[in-house]
Order: C-alpha cells, then sequence, then structure tokens
C-alpha cells in the first residue's frame, strides 16, 4: 500500500510539472495581472483540497464514532496532515501573488485570515493527536475535533461576505457560467485533477505508514507518537 | 431519559460546583483580578494621544473576555480530576448531556460573573459611554459568551485529560473563538459609534446561530468525551 501510494504521488508530480508546462507555454498570459496569474493553477487547486479534506475529516469523524472502525480515524489523520500541507501551499503561495499584485505579502483580509483559522484548526488536530497516549482515547478526542473543525468551516465561509475584503472574488465556483477563457478552464481544470490525485498519493502513503506504526506499537515497538 | 430528569439533573450539578466556587471563591476572585490586571496592561500598551479610547474600547473588551473565560474553562473539569470524582460522576444514573449541560451551566454563571464586574470597570477606566447601549452591548456579550463557552466546555472535557492540559486549551479553543470574539467586536464598534441597531442584526443573527448548532454539537459529542 505504501509502494501505491508512492507511485500515485511520483505520477501526481509529473503531471504537476506537465501543468506549469502547460500554464506557461500554452495558456494565455492574464492582461492586468501578467505572470503573476499563473500561480491561480496551484492556489486555487489546493485551496479546494485544504477545505475538502477537513471536510472529509469530519464525515470520517462522525461515521467513526459510530462504528469504531480505526481504519476511519487512521483516515481522518492521514487527511488533517495532508489538509495541513495543502493549508500551507495556500498561505505561502497566496502572498507571492500578493506582494506584486496588491503591494504586500499580508493583508488581514477576511480570506486570507480565515485560510489562517483553517490552517491553525488542522494543528490544533494534530496537536491534540500528539497528546494523548491511548490510541481509543485519541480516536476519540481527535474525532471530536475534526467534527467542530468540520461544522467551522460554513461559518468561515458565511464570515467572507460579512467583512470587506480585498481578496479577488471566486470566478470558477460561482453562480453562472465561469468567467475566464477556455484555455485557462482547461489548464486549471487539469491542475485541480492533478491536485486530487495528488491529495489521494499523500494520504494513501500516510495512512499506510499509520497502520505500520501501529502494528510496530502492537507488538512494542519504541517509536514516536503519530 | 426525559427533558425535565435531564435538565434537573444537570441544575444539580451546576449548583454542586458553583457552590464549591462560592465557598472558597479563589477561582472567581482571581478571575476578577485577572480582568483588572487585563485593562491595566491595555491602558500602558497603547499611547493615549494617538489612539482614543472609544476605539480601543470594544477590542479591550473581548481581548479580555476571551482570555479569562479560557482561563476559567480550565477550572471546570479539574475540580473532577480530584479522587477521581469524574469516575463518580459517570457512574451516576443520569444522561451524560446532563453532566455537559451541567457544567455548561456553572460555566457560563462563573463566566458571567467576572464580565457583569468587567463592563463598568470598562466604562470607568476608559471614559467610555456604554450606558446607552447597555441592552443590545449585554445581548452581544451573552450570546458570544455562550457560544465559545460551549465549545470551551466540550473541549476541556478532552484537555484535562491530556498533557499541557493548560497550554492545549486555548491552542484547541481560540480558532474556535476568533469568530465570535470578530463578530462581538465588529457589532460593539458599530454600536459605540452610534450607529441604528438594524446595522449589527446581522452579527447577532450569526452569533445566535452559531451558539445553536455548537451548542448541540457539544451536547451530541459530550459523551464520546468521556466514554471509556
Amino acid at each position: 500500500m505504501l509502494r501505491t501510494g508512492r507511485w500515485i504521488t511520483a505520477i501526481a508530480l509529473v503531471l504537476l510539472a506537465g501543468v506549469y508546462v502547460r500554464a506557461l507555454l500554452y495558456t494565455p498570459v492574464e492582461a492586468s495581472q501578467g505572470l503573476a496569474q499563473k500561480i491561480f493553477y496551484l492556489h486555487v487547486p489546493a485551496a479546494i483540497w485544504a477545505e475538502t479534506a477537513m471536510i472529509l475529516v469530519g464525515l470520517a469523524s462522525v461515521v467513526y464514532l459510530f462504528t469504531k472502525d480505526p481504519r476511519l480515524d487512521r483516515f481522518a489523520a492521514s487527511s488533517a496532515e495532508v489538509g495541513t500541507v495543502f493549508c500551507a501551499i495556500v498561505l505561502t503561495s497566496g502572498p507571492i501573488w500578493g506582494k506584486p499584485i496588491w503591494g504586500t505579502w499580508w493583508t488581514w483580509d477576511a480570506r486570507l485570515t480565515l485560510t489562517l483559522f483553517l490552517f491553525l484548526i488542522y494543528v490544533a488536530y494534530l496537536l491534540l493527536r500528539s497528546a494523548v497516549m491511548d490510541p481509543a482515547t485519541r480516536a476519540r478526542f481527535a474525532a471530536v475535533l475534526g467534527i467542530c473543525g468540520m461544522c467551522e468551516v460554513p461559518f468561515i465561509h458565511l464570515s467572507v461576505y460579512m467583512f470587506p475584503t480585498l481578496h479577488p472574488m471566486p470566478i470558477i465556483l460561482q453562480p453562472g457560467r465561469p468567467k475566464l477563457p477556455g484555455s485557462m478552464l482547461t489548464t486549471w481544470l487539469l491542475s485541480l485533477g492533478v491536485f486530487t490525485l495528488l491529495y489521494v498519493g499523500f494520504v494513501v502513503q500516510r495512512y499506510a505508514l499509520s497502520y505500520l506504526h501501529e502494528q510496530l506499537e502492537a507488538v512494542g515497538g519504541e517509536v514516536g507518537h503519530a | 431519559m426525559r427533558l425535565p430528569d435531564v435538565l434537573r439533573h444537570s441544575w444539580v450539578l451546576a449548583a454542586k460546583d458553583l457552590r464549591v466556587e462560592f465557598r472558597s471563591r479563589t477561582a472567581i476572585l482571581s478571575a476578577v483580578v485577572f480582568v483588572i490586571l487585563a485593562f491595566v496592561v491595555f491602558n500602558f500598551g497603547r499611547d493615549p494621544t494617538a489612539v482614543p479610547n472609544v476605539a480601543l474600547a470594544p477590542s479591550i473588551l473581548w481581548v479580555t473576555f476571551t482570555l479569562a473565560a479560557i482561563l476559567a474553562l480550565n477550572r471546570a473539569f479539574h475540580l473532577e480530576l480530584e479522587n477521581h470524582a469524574l469516575d463518580g460522576l459517570l457512574l451516576a444514573p443520569i444522561d451524560r448531556s446532563s453532566i455537559y449541560l451541567g457544567k455548561l451551566i456553572a460555566n457560563l454563571v462563573f463566566v458571567a460573573t467576572f464580565e457583569l464586574i468587567g463592563v463598568p470597570l470598562l466604562m470607568l477606566f476608559f471614559n467610555v459611554r456604554l450606558l446607552p447601549y447597555l441592552a443590545p452591548l449585554v445581548l452581544l456579550i451573552a450570546l458570544a459568551t455562550i457560544g465559545f463557552v460551549a465549545v470551551g466546555t466540550l473541549f476541556s472535557a478532552m484537555t484535562v485529560r491530556t498533557r499541557f492540559a493548560e497550554l492545549l486549551l486555548p491552542v484547541l479553543l481560540l480558532p474556535f473563538m476568533i469568530l465570535p470574539l470578530s463578530w462581538g467586536v465588529q457589532a460593539t464598534v458599530r454600536l459605540l459609534a452610534g450607529r441604528p441597531l438594524s446595522e449589527i442584526a446581522g452579527w447577532l443573527n450569526m452569533l445566535a446561530v452559531y451558539d445553536i448548532v455548537f451548542v448541540a454539537l457539544a451536547l451530541l459529542l459530550f459523551p464520546a468525551t468521556v466514554s471509556e
């Protein structure tokens, strides 16, 4: 399983390079933002998966509390870790775009702040996991926090619309037709596909690792806590 | 278990916690002193010639109350750790959600007490006129407090049994507190600027929805935090 995960990740990384070749060479340059707009193909899919990962953590946690199936807990932990990484991608690529376009790396704008919240919820989730030693208790506690985190996401979204914002409004996920040229949309959709593959690859690897971890713990091996 | 029973049991539990509190008074006194000290720190942490009091008052109010609430929440389940009192509670033939509800009520009374002392002190120290807006301000504070105390009570039931409980609770809770806090600050800024009430209705609605969602969620999830 670990090997499958590695293969999926490797393929996704090669495809990611391919998406960037397409984005840089075969996709038109945006008129007002210039080359900085290219980051959009990385930033938005990562943001979509950062949030989806949180929702998947929450759903897995709900089912875990009913079934007590350790596989769901392992999946939730893996999804949370991968979500943290994607959130970090969003939080790094955003400022790189913001510096030339807004003239500042960071502003306390609603969307930026709220992505930071999501990141902090992820970090809290991982910290809580590392602070509880007993696996069953750890799984239950993590599930409770995961469900609360999932329920926080809609509030974060509503809140974005209540604060004045500098951030560009959604141009793809909005009512009506996407407001961008076809070739850009194709590149973006390819990138979204690649990010989906990356998410799957990372989660499969992480899942396999935590399974091995548990096996080792079960035979009394000395390992750090997951 | 029937609803009247749940309410009765939770009241018994809350009354017990509050009685413990009332007889020692250490915790509530410390919380009040903390609020006063936080006000003093804020006073020295700004340039009074550059920032007028009325501009800073909402931030001082909300930041102080959230920090003091975190300190208070740490205490809630700590009481039950001594002599394994929590095990006794869990063995009692009552619904698990009434334990949560009891703790929630006790925490709310506790937090409301220092908030009740904090608001007049804010008026006194920072010379802001809160009296004309007192009714909406109290509603605002009440709604925000219910929201974060509900989440906080749930989380403190978990963190109290982990290592570094005192540090972990704020780390878990603050990301959930920032939303009600930011809505509270936005609404208070508008209130103090004398804006019409209709302008803050949106924030009040959001706070009310947040309260309903998280109180319901915490009631459902609490049994998972204590079951063995």
